[in-house]
């Protein structure tokens, strides 16, 4: 039964049992990146390696989004030659990545954590400071 | 620096757990919420908790205090018109005429980034919802009870080999990434926070360093070039022995001009070579105001976040990828906060909107990342400000004051007795910039071969103290 949970069902009916944040890892200067290190409270819920392979992933989207390549170069030149006001018309590839994540949680959600009882929010969301994972009440208990 | 009074979060007062709405990616479009809210949607600027003012439906934000940027576009507006009007013509005449089309690109270019500098959100970073800040006091208790406990101030992170304190910002209830500092005037802790400018009435952050800059450069470019144009025409009028005087009587334009430019052109080259050396070093003002990479305290410090070559440095400044916006200003609130905010909407005074029309006309970089349509950009401003909105600086919904109201009343106050030093601290520069059109916000640091290094070190004093408050 629980497996045949949908995203919305869950969300509309299941009670947050608990939420476990993970913060940022600083320890390469100030780009995004999150720890990777498995929260005891998701033991009984998800394989460790499954979520960490969701994390790794996360982080690379990030980090792909704050490369300084010659694409990033190229973009800022030629915005500082028009004032700035290109980014008006065009989207950043920060913004394209970011497009990214957002589809790479929401399928994660669907197939792996929604069946588990778990929710990822997008770190946008919370201004890139932490990866929420709220924990719904097993229902599977209940019954 | 004395202990700012702690809220400590009441785990019985978070709120009861409400199934989230689906999360729209961040560019998603606006109209398609799932949920219909009782009375109008209202969107996130209009809860904002930090003091800031927004225009146009949330597209464009500015510091609460303008500050002296009518000032700064007055003077800008003022001078090129002068130009334009009475230089123009006779050098054309005399010399060529590139000089219109070259003052007239600078000109542009000057008032493009200044728009873009100030009304660009700097970086700020979202307060912590109170499940988070729950969760960051929950965690320093090891013993296995799960009591609150206020965190510690500060806690320590390595960044290639150095160590690196975050502390914990009280108002926003968080541990501050690296180079992120807390703004007492606009009240919101701001990414790679360089300083908070006067000049064009916003705080300079991650997000708009790089407008900043270009803007003090092309203005110090805009500022010689007719310090120069103005010099030449005087220059020829006097030709022939009819003397400087007489030139002066058949312009009088330029001699407005030539006050303004001469008093304004070497603080402005002063400053934009202080921020050149800042680029290359990649540091921030802040990060050389209080010295934090300098080793003065005599162990080995360098900057961690130097790539320890000047090009790759002013690359990643200036151009590295442009950061998102994080608060989400145009995002439309839950259904229940907008029922909450609607009861606390009721006594809040009506705001003065402020030329909102001639500011909305201005393409500035929050239309992008607002996921403005162009169907929305037509519903433009008219439409998004009622004059009984709030503009989101003043209480927001319940559930997130229970959090942080006691230590944002608290730092209320504590913004409230900075404020005053430090509008005192800024009249005081303004009074010197009446004289001598420096920036009063860092006319301190220019750059070490200044001549006027007396000042500058009573100014740096000054600087310092008001820093302090910047937590």
């Amino acid at each position: 039964m629980a497996e045949t949970h949908s995203l919305q069902d869950m969300r509309q009916q299941a009670a947050v049992a608990a939420k476990v944040f993970l913060q940022r890892d600083y320890t390469n200067g100030t780009v995004c990146q999150f720890q990777t290190k498995f929260p005891s409270e998701l033991e009984t819920r998800i394989e460790k390696q499954q979520f960490e392979e969701t994390l790794r992933m996360l982080n690379n989207l990030y980090a792909e989004a704050e490369k300084l390549g010659s694409q990033s170069y190229i973009e800022g030149c030629l915005a500082c030659l028009t004032a700035y006001t290109v980014f008006l018309c065009m989207e950043t590839h920060y913004e394209k990545v970011l497009k990214k994540v957002a589809k790479y949680i929401q399928e994660q959600n669907d197939k792996i954590y929604a069946p588990r009882g778990l929710l990822l929010t997008d770190p946008i969301e919370r201004g890139l400071r932490v990866i929420e994972v709220t924990i719904f009440e097993d229902r599977s208990l209940t019954r | 620096m004395k202990n700012c009074e702690y809220q400590q979060i009441d785990p019985r007062t978070l709120p009861t757990p409400t199934p989230t709405p689906t999360p729209t990616p961040h560019h998603g479009p606006d109209g398609d919420r799932p949920e219909e809210p009782r009375g109008r949607p209202r969107r996130k600027w209009h809860v904002f908790p930090g003091k800031n003012r927004f225009y146009c439906d949330g597209r464009i934000m500015v510091a609460r205090q303008s500050g002296v940027l009518p000032l700064t576009l007055g003077l800008i507006l003022v001078t090129s018109g002068l130009f334009f009007i009475f230089d123009c013509p006779f050098l054309v005449k005399h010399l060529t005429s590139c000089i219109p089309v070259i003052g007239g690109f600078l000109f542009v270019f000057v008032v493009i980034t200044l728009l873009q500098t100030s009304f660009t959100d700097p970086g700020i970073l979202p307060r912590a919802t109170p499940d988070e800040a729950s969760d960051i006091e929950k965690q320093i208790d090891n013993t296995g009870n799960t009591s609150y406990r206020p965190p510690p101030r500060t806690k320590e992170v390595v960044i290639n080999q150095q160590v690196v304190k975050l502390k914990y910002c009280f108002t926003c209830k968080m541990f501050r990434p690296p180079r992120t500092s807390h703004c007492s005037l606009c009240d919101n802790c701001v990414e790679r926070f360089d300083h908070h400018c006067p000049w064009v009435g916003n705080c300079v952050g991650k997000r708009n360093y790089r407008f900043f800059y270009t803007f003090i450069v092309s203005l110090s470019f805009l500022t010689a070039f007719i310090f120069g144009c103005v010099t030449t025409h005087l220059a020829l009028r006097a030709q022939g022995g009819k003397g400087l005087v007489f030139a002066l009587q058949e312009s009088p334009g330029s001699a407005v001009e030539l006050v303004i430019c001469f008093f304004s052109v070497w603080s402005i080259l002063g400053l934009s070579g202080f921020h050149t050396y800042l680029v290359a070093s990649n540091l921030t003002t802040n990060e050389d105001i209080k010295g934090s990479w300098s080793g003065k305290s005599g162990e080995d410090v360098t900057n961690p976040y130097s790539q320890r070559n000047i090009f790759v440095n002013c690359c990643s400044v200036l151009c590295g990828p442009m950061p998102p916006s994080l608060i989400d200003r145009r995002g439309f609130l839950p259904a229940d906060e907008s029922v909450q905010t609607a009861a606390a909407d009721i006594e809040l005074p009506t705001l003065a909107t402020k030329s909102e029309i001639n500011v909305c006309t201005q393409g500035t970089k929050g239309l992008l990342e607002s996921a403005t349509l162009p169907p929305l950009l037509s519903t433009s401003c008219p439409q998004g400000k009622p004059p009984t909105d709030p503009t989101g600086n003043f209480d927001p919904s319940p559930e997130i004051s229970t959090s942080c109201g006691g230590a944002r009343h608290t730092h209320h106050s504590r913004g409230r007795a900075s404020t005053p030093r430090h509008s005192k601290t800024r009249s005081k520069k303004s009074k010197r910039a009446a004289l001598q059109i420096a920036n009063p916000s860092f006319d301190v640091p220019v750059s070490p071969t200044s001549p006027d290094a007396g000042p500058s070190s009573t100014a740096r004093g000054h600087e310092g103290a008001s820093f302090s408050h910047l937590h």
